[in-house]
């Protein structure tokens, strides 16, 4: 099974139910570090991060002497990325989405692609936990391509928990796209409850089956849980508002190892996730 | 004419908050809620909408069925698995676009050899000017699960330039995204300043470390606020050694502090209320000013 963490509004806990989750679970598990702008389960394991992979983007590269300027390269491009004012284009990577048309579209096999590095991907191994991180470089723009560097280390039959990065747009997508669950972490209050309503518009419109987890419970007012029973949204799990969590989340120490009283909840929740997977698969079977 | 740009790196640090109490105390801002994945600024400025516009940015494709010959081509040229092999009613296969997938590079539209692909422009959500307690608000909704968030950002600050021109404002407030991929760009380029918002959390220390080497990139002055700051102290202290490394400013921090949350349930900023945290936070505001 493939779970994605994710949550509109940022800081809800996605890191702390991703960690906790994966070490809850007992077994070997892929936990995939998606929010590569700024990735933090890492901090939350032992052991050290290993280079697996430096992820490039393809920009193109001209070579003046076969370019006759005609132009077609900077008609293709939508972003803008390269330029031709009847003369040599001129590039610029920091546009190039990588899509490769100037380079198919080039007449005269004047282009050609160069790799321009983005981020990387690494490692680590932490027990049953096979941690996967993306990490974009800083100064890179797109984060999408480096996710699907990350996603492409799934291993098929290995259960696999995606940590995603916060908002609701293309790295979000990117992300959940494709998975079997996501459990939307929020918190009760009001920007909370806001973000948690636009995230729940991205995964009906991505058509994933989906579940919350109300983090800091105590801290606010209801509505999240007015807002999940009026729309038919299983809660799965409270995590209290307790300062000793957040207290030992500033440590980088995992709840469930720390305030053993908590594993329950995590426990749990792997019951409840199970279950509503096994039901959207008889309903969609 | 300045512009504050308050970002976090790490999300939920208390951004939105901070920047909601500024526009209570600046003089005359024009407030500006770049982060439109999750906008929340509006929650506790009640604006009142006066203009309405469609964000319309880019093109997607979509292939017309009754022009496909479904040879593929644009399956093979797709760098963005966008395009999908289905099967269709008369039991054959289809290659549709998946929307939320597609980049809207063109790539398939222009080699298409029966031209049988559609690129409309793509509507990816909206913005407005709005009027506030505190004074204009340029802000905006990213359509569901669409692109292009960073042009919306852009043009978010455009308008609020507009405005703090027109209207002779002498700042304007930026409640900036979390990250510092794409939006988070387009929200600090060419700005005058940044505050950075963090927590004294582990996490919180790793992403100020990418954030301020972001500001550093773009060559952007950039002060430094912990906030929570006694949840962890020793934190908060190695925050604040590893802010002055980097050549950034240190301008105060805020208290754990629940009442933060009553402000927001109340539809208020924090300076509006008797919290203690409102304290921490006017002292902030005047060590900006200086």
């Amino acid at each position: 099974m493939i779970l994605a963490v994710a949550s509109g509004k940022g800081g809800t806990g996605k890191t702390t139910v991703a960690v906790n989750l994966a070490r809850t679970l007992g077994s070997p598990v892929q936990l995939l570090d998606c929010d590569v702008e700024e990735p933090n389960d890492h901090l939350f394991l032992r052991g050290t991060l290993d280079l697996e992979e430096i992820v490039n983007i393809p920009i193109p590269e001209v070579d003046e002497s076969r370019c006759d300027g005609c132009g077609e390269c900077g008609r293709i491009c939508e972003f803008h990325a390269i330029v031709s004012f009847g003369t040599v284009p001129l590039v610029f990577p920091e546009l190039c989405h990588g899509c490769g048309g100037c380079t198919k579209v080039c007449p005269h096999d004047a282009i050609h692609e160069a790799d321009s590095r983005m981020g990387v991907v690494e490692l680590l191994q932490d027990g049953d936990i096979t941690l996967v991180q993306g990490r974009l470089d800083v100064g890179v723009a797109m984060a999408p391509p480096l996710i699907r560097a990350v996603k492409a280390h799934l291993r098929a039959g290995m259960p696999a928990i995606l940590d995603a990065p916060p908002g609701t747009s293309c790295p979000v997508v990117t992300t959940v796209r494709q998975t079997d669950f996501v459990l939307m972490v929020t918190e009760p209050t009001p920007f909370g409850l806001h973000d948690l309503t636009l995230a729940v518009g991205m995964v009906r419109e991505l058509g994933v089956p989906f579940g919350v987890v109300v983090n800091r419970y105590g801290v606010g007012d209801d509505r999240v849980h007015v807002y999940c029973r009026e729309e038919g949204i299983p809660i799965l799990a409270e995590i209290p508002d307790d300062r000793r969590i957040a207290e030992a989340y500033s440590r980088g120490d995992l709840m469930v190892d720390v305030l053993p009283e908590y594993r329950g909840v995590f426990e749990s929740l792997l019951s409840k996730i199970n279950d509503c997977v096994a039901t959207a698969d008889l309903s969609s079977s | 004419m300045k512009e504050l740009v308050v970002i976090s790196g790490k999300g939920g640090t208390g951004k939105t908050s901070i920047t909601a109490s500024f526009a209570v105390l600046a003089e005359r801002p024009v407030v500006a809620d770049c982060d439109v994945d999750a906008a929340d600024l509006h929650l506790l400025l009640d604006p009142r909408v006066k203009e309405r516009h469609d964000f319309w940015s880019g093109h997607e494709a979509v292939i017309r069925q009754e022009d496909c010959t479904a040879c593929g081509q644009c399956y093979e040229d797709c760098r963005y698995d966008a395009i999908r092999l289905v099967d269709d009613v008369a039991g054959g296969k289809a290659y549709v676009i998946d929307p939320p997938s597609c980049e809207g590079c063109g790539v398939c539209v222009h080699f298409c050899p029966v031209q049988a692909i559609d690129f409309p422009e793509r509507l990816c959500g909206e913005w407005m000017i709005s009027e506030t307690r505190c004074g204009p608000m340029v802000h905006a909704r990213l359509g569901i699960a669409a692109e292009n968030s960073g042009k919306l950002v852009s043009t978010v600050r455009k308008e609020a330039r507009r405005l703090a021109e027109e209207g002779d404002h002498p700042l304007i407030l930026v409640d900036g995204p979390p990250g510092i991929g794409c939006p988070v760009i387009a929200s600090l380029t060419g700005s005058s300043a940044v505050l950075v918002v963090t927590e004294p959390t582990v996490s919180g220390e790793h992403d100020l470390e990418r954030v301020l080497s972001l500001t550093k990139h773009f060559d952007i002055p950039a002060s430094v606020s912990v906030n929570k700051w006694d949840l962890n102290p020793e934190m908060t202290e190695r925050i604040e050694e590893k802010a002055l490394n980097f050549g950034a400013r240190v301008v105060g921090r805020v208290r754990y502090d629940r009442s933060v949350t009553l402000a927001q349930i109340q539809q208020k900023t924090v300076v509006e209320t008797d919290a203690g945290s409102g304290d921490d936070i006017r002292r902030i505001w005047s060590a900006l000013q200086e």
